[in-house]
Formats: C-alpha cells, sequence, structure tokens
C-alpha cells in the first residue's frame, strides 16, 4: 500500500490544522465539549455506518445500538478490568460491540434491502433492552444514569476538554486512516463488488459470508469505539436512552448526506448534522430574539433535514463529498483555463 | 385450570385485537408496495401527521367531527399529490434503496411539519369509544376485552375487504397490479401511471388517519406514534410486503406473539420484551421464509 503525495499533504493540513491551529486559536471550553468531540466521536460511527452501507451496500439501522455495547462494555471493562488501561479497555469494548454486529450481520447473507433493514432493527431495540433491564451492566445503579469513570492513560488523567479533545483526536485518527486502507485495498474492493453486484461478485470467487460478516464486525467495532468515546468524553455520563433509535437515524443521515462510500463524507455529513441545529439556534436566538418557539425550531430542522435528503436523492445521491469534488473540479478547471490565457 | 385457560384466551385475544392495530398501520405500506414496489418509510410519519392534523382541526378550529376527518383525509391526498410530483417522479429511475431513503426524508418532512403546526404535546382523541372491558362480554364470556380493541378489528377488516375488493375487482385495481408488476410495461399500455401512483399514495393517507385515530384514541397522539408505526415492519416481513390478507395475518401474528411472550416469559427476563421480540420473530421468519408468508417469491435476476 502506497500513499501518494496528495494523501501525504491532506494529512498533513489536517495534522497542522487538528493539533496546531484549533488548540491555538479556540479557547472557549464550549466548542470542545459541545462541538468538535461530539463530531469526531459521530463522525467515527459515521465511518462504521459507511463500511457496512456506503462500501457493502446493506441497508443497516441500529448504529446507536452497537455505540451503546461499546460504551457499556467500556464502563464494565474500567469497572471491573481495572488493569487492562484506557486504550486496552477502547480496544476490547470495540471487540465485543463488534461480537455484536457479526451475530445481527448474520441475517444480511440472506436478506437485503429494507428487510435487512428490519434485522438491524432488532439490534437496536435487543441491545438497549438489555442494558437497561439487566442490572450487572449498569453495575446495579438504580438512577438511571451512570456518571463515566475518568479517562487515565498510562497514570496520567484526560480530563480537561482539550485533553479529551486530543484523546478523540488520536482514536479517531487512527481508525480513520485504518479505514481508508481497508476501503482502497483489497477488502474495500471485496465490499464494493459486493455491494455493484453480489450475484457477479460471488462468482468471480469473492466470499459473501466472509465479506458481509466482515463488514458487519468492522462496522460495529467503530460504532463501539465511537459510543465509548460519545459516552466518556462527550456525554460523560452512561445511559441507555441516549443511544436510542434517534441517533441512528441521525447517524444514517449524516452517512447518507455526507455522501455514501466515502470516508471524508463521514466527517462532513456529521459536521453538517452537528452544527446545522447549532447554527439555527443561533438564527432563531439573534435574529428573532427568541421571538420563534425552540421546539419550533426543532421541528423546522427536522423538516430541513428531510428536505435535504429528498434534494439530495434526486440531484446528488453521492452526497455533500461528491458536491465537494465537484466544486474543487471546477474551481481547478477555472485556474487550468484562465492559466493557459495569460 | 379453567382461570388459566381463561386469562391465556384474554392475552391471546386482546393481543390479536391489538394486532389488528399493527395490521392498520402496515396496510398503508403494503399499498403503496404494492402498487409501485416501493417502500415507503414515511407510513409512520403519515400516520402521526394525519392523524395530530385530524386533532388540530377538530381541538383549535372547533370543526366537528366529520368534517375533520373529510379535511384531514384531504390533506392527505394533497401530502400525496405533492409526494408523488416533488419525491416519486424526479426518482422514477433510481434504485429501490435510493427511494427508500427518499422517504426516510419524507418522513422527517411530515414529522417536522406536523409538529411546527400543531405543536408537541400529547393530544386526547376522543372517538366515543373508551379503552375500557365491554360489559356484555365480561358478564357472559368472562373475557376483559376492550371495546376500541374490537372497534379497532371492525374497522380493519372493513377495510381489508373493500381494499381486497378493490384490488381484484376494479380496473383501477387491475391497473394497480399491472404497474407493481412492471411499471414502464404498464404505461405503454396506456395505463396512467401518475394518476395510479397519487391514487395510491391518497388511499395510503386515509389509511394512516384511519391507523393514526385508532392509535391516537389508545396511546394519545404523541411522537412516540412514529416508533409504534416500526412494528408494522416486522408484521410486514411476516405477512408479505404484497399481500393485503398478509398485513393482516402478520399482525395478528406479531399482536398475539408480543402479548404471550410478554405475559409468560416476559417476567423471567425483567418484562418488556414487546419492544423487541417482534423483530426478532421477523428475523426468524426472515430466515426460512423471506418473501413471507403471502408474499410472492423474489426472484432476482442477474
Amino acid at each position: 500500500m502506497t500513499y501518494t503525495k496528495k494523501d501525504l499533504t491532506n494529512l498533513g493540513v489536517c495534522m497542522v490544522l487538528s493539533l496546531i491551529i484549533i488548540p491555538t486559536f479556540i479557547k472557549t471550553e464550549y466548542w470542545y465539549t459541545s462541538i468538535l468531540i461530539p463530531w469526531l466521536c459521530l463522525a467515527l460511527a459515521t465511518i462504521g455506518q459507511q463500511v457496512v452501507m456506503g462500501y457493502t451496500g446493506q441497508l443497516a439501522l441500529g448504529a446507536a445500538g452497537f455505540m451503546a455495547a461499546g460504551a457499556f462494555a467500556m464502563f464494565n471493562l474500567i469497572l471491573r478490568v481495572p488493569d487492562l488501561g484506557f486504550v486496552g479497555s477502547l480496544i476490547v469494548s470495540g471487540l465485543i460491540a463488534a461480537a455484536f454486529g457479526i451475530l445481527f450481520g448474520l441475517p444480511s447473507l440472506k436478506v437485503r434491502g429494507i428487510y435487512l433493514m428490519v434485522a438491524t432493527l432488532a439490534s437496536q431495540f435487543f441491545i438497549i433492552w438489555m442494558i437497561d433491564k439487566f442490572g450487572w451492566f449498569k453495575n446495579y445503579d438504580s438512577s438511571g444514569i451512570i456518571t463515566a469513570q475518568d479517562i487515565v492513560i498510562l497514570g496520567k488523567p484526560f480530563t480537561t476538554p482539550l485533553a479529551m479533545y486530543f484523546v478523540c483526536l488520536a482514536v479517531t485518527t487512527v481508525l480513520t486512516l485504518l479505514a481508508m486502507n481497508m476501503a482502497r485495498g483489497s477488502t474495500g474492493r471485496n465490499w464494493m463488488a459486493v455491494r455493484d453486484m453480489d450475484i457477479a461478485a460471488e462468482s468471480m470467487g469473492v466470499s459473501l459470508l466472509k465479506t458481509k460478516v466482515q463488514a458487519f464486525a468492522i462496522s460495529a467495532f467503530y460504532c463501539g469505539v465511537a459510543g465509548a468515546l460519545f459516552a466518556f468524553c462527550y456525554l460523560k455520563s452512561l445511559e441507555p436512552v441516549a443511544f436510542d433509535i434517534k441517533l441512528s437515524f441521525k447517524i444514517l443521515f449524516m452517512c447518507i448526506l455526507g455522501g455514501l462510500g466515502t470516508i471524508n463524507g463521514a466527517f462532513i455529513g456529521a459536521a453538517f448534522i452537528l452544527l446545522f441545529p447549532v447554527l439555527l439556534n443561533a438564527v432563531g436566538n439573534n435574529v428573532f430574539h427568541g421571538a420563534i418557539d425552540a421546539t419550533i425550531i426543532s421541528s423546522i430542522e427536522q423538516v430541513i433535514f428531510g428536505l435535504l435528503m429528498i434534494v439530495f436523492m434526486i440531484y446528488e445521491p453521492l452526497g455533500m463529498a461528491k458536491l465537494w469534488e465537484n466544486i474543487k473540479l471546477k474551481l481547478k478547471l477555472k485556474l487550468t483555463s484562465s492559466n493557459r490565457k495569460t | 385450570m379453567v382461570e388459566e385457560l381463561l386469562f391465556f384466551m384474554e392475552v391471546l385475544v386482546g393481543g390479536l385485537l391489538a394486532g389488528t392495530m399493527y395490521s392498520l398501520v402496515a396496510l398503508g405500506f403494503v399499498l403503496i408496495f404494492k402498487a409501485s414496489a416501493t417502500f415507503n418509510f414515511s407510513q409512520g410519519a403519515m400516520v402521526f401527521f394525519s392523524v395530530l392534523a385530524f386533532c388540530g382541526f377538530m381541538q383549535d378550529f372547533n370543526i366537528p367531527f366529520v368534517l375533520a376527518f373529510i379535511l384531514a383525509a384531504l390533506l392527505m391526498v394533497v401530502v400525496g399529490l405533492c409526494t408523488e410530483r416533488l419525491v416519486l417522479r424526479p426518482l422514477m429511475n433510481a434504485s429501490e434503496d435510493t427511494v427508500l431513503m427518499a422517504t426516510i426524508g419524507l418522513g422527517y418532512v411530515l414529522e417536522g411539519l406536523a409538529q411546527a403546526a400543531w405543536g408537541v404535546e400529547v393530544r386526547r382523541l376522543d372517538l366515543g369509544i373508551g379503552d375500557f372491558p365491554v360489559p356484555w362480554i365480561a358478564d357472559n364470556l368472562k373475557l376483559f376485552i376492550s371495546a376500541l380493541d374490537i372497534f379497532a378489528g371492525l374497522v380493519a377488516a372493513l377495510m381489508i375487504i373493500g381494499l381486497s375488493l378493490l384490488f381484484k375487482f376494479t380496473k383501477i385495481g387491475l391497473g394497480l397490479r399491472a404497474v407493481a408488476d412492471d411499471a414502464g410495461a404498464a404505461s405503454s399500455i396506456g395505463i396512467p401511471l401518475k394518476h395510479i401512483m397519487l391514487l395510491v399514495w391518497s388511499a395510503a393517507g386515509v389509511v394512516a388517519l384511519v391507523a393514526g385515530c385508532m392509535w391516537g384514541a389508545r396511546a394519545g397522539v404523541q411522537f412516540a406514534l412514529v416508533d409504534l408505526a416500526l412494528k408494522a415492519l416486522p408484521v410486514l416481513i411476516i405477512g408479505g410486503f404484497s399481500s393485503i390478507p398478509g398485513a393482516i395475518i402478520g399482525g395478528l401474528i406479531i399482536g398475539a406473539t408480543e402479548k404471550v411472550l410478554e405475559v409468560y416469559i416476559g417476567p423471567f427476563f425483567g418484562g418488556a420484551i414487546e419492544g423487541w421480540a417482534p423483530y426478532v420473530l421477523a428475523i426468524f421468519f426472515l430466515l426460512y421464509r423471506p418473501e413471507g408468508l403471502f408474499g410472492e417469491k423474489i426472484i432476482r435476476r442477474v
């Protein structure tokens, strides 16, 4: 696997931006706790959704269930197996989520489309119910909301918003690079072959069983890790309600609006879905000075998300990532043509 | 022993009748799937939207019951018209999954619009039929069965019979079936595709309104109706996506199993298993009979 010059510059730009520019220029905690950290976590979960939906073409709708599995696995691992450490627990909780992913991904061997969506809904409802009903998962806490433990890596506490941001950034960077490698390598090509025509892929020697189960496992792993980060760095508490079907839909929207089958689409989509309500609220408060009720604003937000979904499906089914590509291409064409003239 | 049996009967009948409520929602899905082979994910949102509009007309504008119902039905026709024009027609040649995702978006639009127009608080809907046991049945058969359940069962039965007759014996029904089979071929022999689509979406809207009234009378008109409507999905899987009787049988199976499992097995697991039991049941059906009990066998050509 070799990287092109473009890849390396992209990575460099992202690293400079996220490691130097953001920490030096953004000082308000609000940005870290309410925007950057959830953005990274949800983008990671969206990559998980991308693997199964964008790359393998399996309509799944249970990302939040796997996130819940990851989050509660993390809580229990830190509680019961403290020797594992934060990073170790994070990996193991990802693996536990992956096990659920394999279990609920099995129906994908038989069915597709909406049928599969229903099967994956089972995972969503089952995992949440299981965590809710068996006290062990919540360490017999009766209040329903458990405070997440502090993040300690190699004896050092990571509790300030900036430190947590770096934790999320590190995990997201590593997993994003991994996902890109998988998507470009033979693994990803198998996924895409199954997506584009599973029967043809099978006759070319791609094992459907292996490819689909692998995609579900990897997807659930990403969602699990994302869920653990989401609970420990963003919510700082654990409650099953936080991972309800609404979150699954949100991640689905991030995935589709961002651009199916793209990794950068996951980040664009997550940013959009996360930032748009903030923007809308700001407009409501500053332009109309609170004259519009908050519930109306959230309804309008829902309508706009829905409309965007329809508009994108009609005009650009590949989402914002493709839109961005198109803009770049147009700019490039303009630049080169104006260069030629002079 | 007799008491136990009676209790079991009560659970079973209650489940079956509750199942018809799922059937009513599932019916809307089937209508659209049968005529256009598209899966309309927004059916749940349509249920919520239509019944909230109905309540809004009645409670905010003091429009009498019947008139409000007609207005709400007309509103659903308008929704159907807009959907056909703005969503389905541009997506005529798109893949199934793309259309499905567009209908998820449509669902969001409808939910948002309904809440923006009529607020988010839970509304009570009184159909004049109470959700309490019918005294006559309770006295004579010693079964406690809600009047609303029976009413919903009757309405569901009527709608099923009506729609089945429509599909089987009328020219429109024939056209609908032709379009579902092959939209291109159907339009080439002169079946007006646009009218058919409009008709089907309006019918699905009215079915959604009826289903919404039943659910609203039971659980209050609130956002949770959308999640309840998701339970129509396992119903469809069991009954088959393209079968009207399938929607009924599927609903009955889901309703009965869910209640029986909840009462007899639920306590061992701490209860509330009806949240996921229908979906797991659907998975088992998928493994053995992916096309559902009454669905047409899915043949995929390479």
